[in-house]
């Protein structure tokens, strides 16, 4: 229920709105300075006339009270020199924080790298899980768990690009990777102890499953609240670089902590009772 | 011998003492400088690597244009365009660059790394030329005419008779004929092969060289014939070079972000000791103690290997923190409920670490698992090659690694021996 009133305006965000990709993905530029406090003011719209009389889009964001961050197309050298003469007639002298500029073909790599990668490591967790509990349901249902997950990190950022203007890249992909790793991650601790019980008494998967979630239940929230620690710590006053990056790795943390206890033991029940209706049997075994 | 838990003990304290030696230099020492031993000096340095984004530079994806070179010579025509900017990376005086080449399809892609680079513009402008390889006659060293566009290409040879390494030469059929008018009229005199307005080599000519065939001989190592060659081909074979990626950051933005992680860290690390001690009382201050050392280690391994450390990385660590007290919470946890079913503390404890270490074990195997995808170790074109999230990808994987050890054995033995 929980993870339904989560994903849901997530889901809805997602097909409606998407993801809003950052530089990494379509190719542009990035350049961030900083201007002398007198300028400030009228730096904004200084920006957009220089670039317009170029005849290049330019989106413009201000922070710290002294610094604009531009964002336009890719640029190549001598674009980017010619620029900075228009900037400095207007503003003075300034500092170049930093400057990052992609070509437009570097976005797709990406996307199929990203794709690729997530591919792999399903898959490596997909068998490692299947072969430890000598069992592929473990396996499968904790890659379910681990797409619930993902699509939560997914549905936040829709969100999150929608209404704060919140980009995903390169890390935000790493992010996902990483989610995919938390999530099993508790989703094994489950799973142990679910094997362990069902070693130890005769009992039903059903009943196996309950007692394992109760049983674990605290011992999954004090492992995930370490790492919450350490990743709001780092969210509330670490750089600006990583904050979305972090926060990124926060949703997915709390999500595989959840989706393990509540999502991905009950379907081990779900898949249980589907393999024995449709035969699943022979391959799926079960012991 | 034994390894009863006090030995384990001091072997434990031993390695941690050992491992502050590199963990605190730059910090509370200089951290650099040479041991002189037995009239043999061997330089050190513990001081901690920052990456690019940490220290300000320039990064640059550049792509060669192999448009005008045939399939065949293009794997020689990027090792010639590296060689080149190599060379150019070297003339600006950088400390520590990087430069590789990467193959992702039909796109031959040279990476540079250029950390603490004062003026990236000037950097972009000479990196960014295609190289002009010339031949100059005379003692005023007039340019002849005949360029890199009238070499085919450069192969390295042997002697037949001594097995010396020689330079070979093949020009093209314009370039022979030019070739053969200079080589008559500088008989017994160099003439001189300029690369980028720099002098590569100049070689007497001994005769009239028709044919467009011609070699250049002379007391060459190896490895100074395979380098000339090279660099010969980068002319041979010319390589536009366009700049696919540029990524340049300033000297200040990498220095607040690092205070900022870095007083984040403290904090979060306060956190975790707090929970940790609040919620397991004397367990939790030997999970802190073996903290402690997990951190020391980790600080030791990140000098000796050596790993840069960007900002990601850092992140990397401070989520490693985090997962470090993982192992522990399991285990206290499982100390906890065998000691609700009525176990003796001591049966307790030793079934506490027996029994938590398989699922700490498969729950660590994912992480592993994904973290070496992410890092990419061999470096293959069709994974994420981005620095930022290798960066991440070896401080997280370096601390699980660790945190195996420390949360478990270094853990174990500081519970055997205080906890009773």
């Amino acid at each position: 229920m929980i993870s339904l009133a989560v994903i849901l305006p997530g889901v809805f965000s997602l097909v409606f709105f998407g993801l809003r990709p950052s530089i990494d993905f379509t190719g542009g530029t990035l350049w961030e300075i900083q201007v002398s406090s007198e300028k400030f003011s009228l730096a904004s719209t200084a920006v957009r006339n220089v670039f317009e009389a170029k005849n290049l889009p330019a989106e413009v964001q201000t922070s710290e009270s002294d610094r604009l961050l531009i964002k336009t197309t890719s640029i190549d050298a001598p674009q980017k020199q010619s620029l900075a003469t228009a900037l400095k007639n207007e503003l003075g002298d300034f500092t170049e924080i930093r400057f990052e500029t992609l070509g437009p073909r570097l976005g797709a790599e990406l996307l199929r790298k990203a794709a690729l990668a997530v591919i792999l490591a399903t898959l490596a967790i997909l068998f490692y899980v299947a072969y430890r509990f000598k069992n592929f349901a473990f396996g499968a249902t904790a890659i379910l768990a681990m797409f619930h997950d993902t699509l939560v990190l997914f549905g936040v950022f829709s969100l999150l690009g929608y209404f704060a203007g919140v980009e995903v890249g390169t890390l935000f992909v790493t992010a996902v990777l990483t989610t995919l790793s938390f999530s099993v991650h508790d989703t094994i601790v489950v799973f142990d102890r679910i094997r362990e019980i069902r070693r130890k008494a005769d009992l039903d998967l059903e009943e196996a499953v309950d007692q394992a979630v109760g049983e674990t239940l605290v011992r999954s929230l004090n492992n995930s609240l370490t790492i919450v620690f350490m990743l709001l710590a780092l969210f509330a006053i670490g750089g600006e670089t990583l904050r979305w990056f972090v926060l990124a790795l926060l949703v997915g943390t709390i999500s595989g902590t959840y989706s393990s206890t509540f999502n991905a033991a009950p379907l081990l029940v779900v898949w249980r009772k589907l393999s024995v209706k449709h035969g699943w049997r022979g391959i799926l075994r079960f012991h | 011998m034994k390894l009863t838990p006090i030995r384990a003990f001091i072997l434990i304290i031993f390695l941690a003492v050992l491992a502050a030696i590199p963990a605190t230099g730059g910090f509370l020492w200089k951290g650099k400088g040479e041991i002189r031993l037995l009239n043999r000096s061997f330089p050190y340095d513990f001081t901690l690597r920052r990456g690019l984004d940490l220290q300000g530079g320039l990064q640059l994806v550049l792509e060669a244009d192999m448009s005008d070179v045939s399939s065949a010579d293009r794997p020689q025509a990027l090792d010639s365009a590296r060689a080149v900017v190599e060379r150019r990376v070297d003339f600006l005086g950088v400390a520590e660059p990087t430069v590789q080449t990467s193959r992702l399809g039909e796109s031959y892609r040279i990476i540079v790394e250029l950390p603490g680079v004062t003026n990236p513009e000037e950097a972009l402008a000479l990196l960014g030329a295609t190289a002009q390889l010339d031949f100059r006659e005379g003692e005023k060293l007039v340019p002849t005419g005949l360029t890199g566009r009238d070499l085919a290409r450069s192969t390295l040879e042997f002697d037949s008779t001594t097995g010396n390494p020689q330079i070979g030469l093949t020009f093209t059929t314009e370039g022979a004929q030019k070739f053969e008018e200079i080589t008559a009229r500088n008989v017994g005199k160099p003439l001189a092969i300029f690369l980028d307005e720099e002098i590569l080599s100049a070689p007497t000519v001994q005769g009239r060289i028709s044919g467009g065939n011609a070699v250049i001989t002379g007391e060459f190592t190896l490895a100074e014939a395979r380098r000339f060659v090279t660099q010969l081909n980068a002319g041979a074979l010319p390589t536009p070079i366009s700049v696919l990626e540029r990524r340049q950051i300033g000297p200040t933005l990498g220095v607040q972000e690092l205070q900022k992680s870095v007083v984040a860290g403290l904090i979060g690390l306060a956190l975790v000791v707090l929970f940790m001690i609040g919620n397991y009382g004397r367990l939790g201050i030997l999970a802190t103690a073996a903290l402690a050392i997990y951190g020391t280690l980790t600080m030791a391994v990140y000098k000796l290997v050596p790993v840069t450390l960007t900002l990601s990385g850092i992140a990397g660590f401070i989520l490693s923190v985090g997962m470090a007290v993982d192992a522990n919470v399991l285990v206290f946890e499982r100390i906890k409920e065998e000691r609700r079913w009525g176990k003796e503390l001591k049966t307790a404890m030793e079934l506490g670490f027996g029994r938590a270490w398989d699922s700490i074990r498969d729950a660590n195997f994912a992480t592993l698992a994904t973290v070496s995808i992410l890092f990419n170790p061999f470096n293959w074109s069709f994974l994420v090659t981005s620095g930022m999230v290798r960066g991440f990808a070896l401080t997280l994987g370096l601390g699980v690694l660790l945190s195996l050890f420390t949360g478990v054995l270094v853990t174990r033995t500081l519970v055997r021996v205080f906890y009773r």
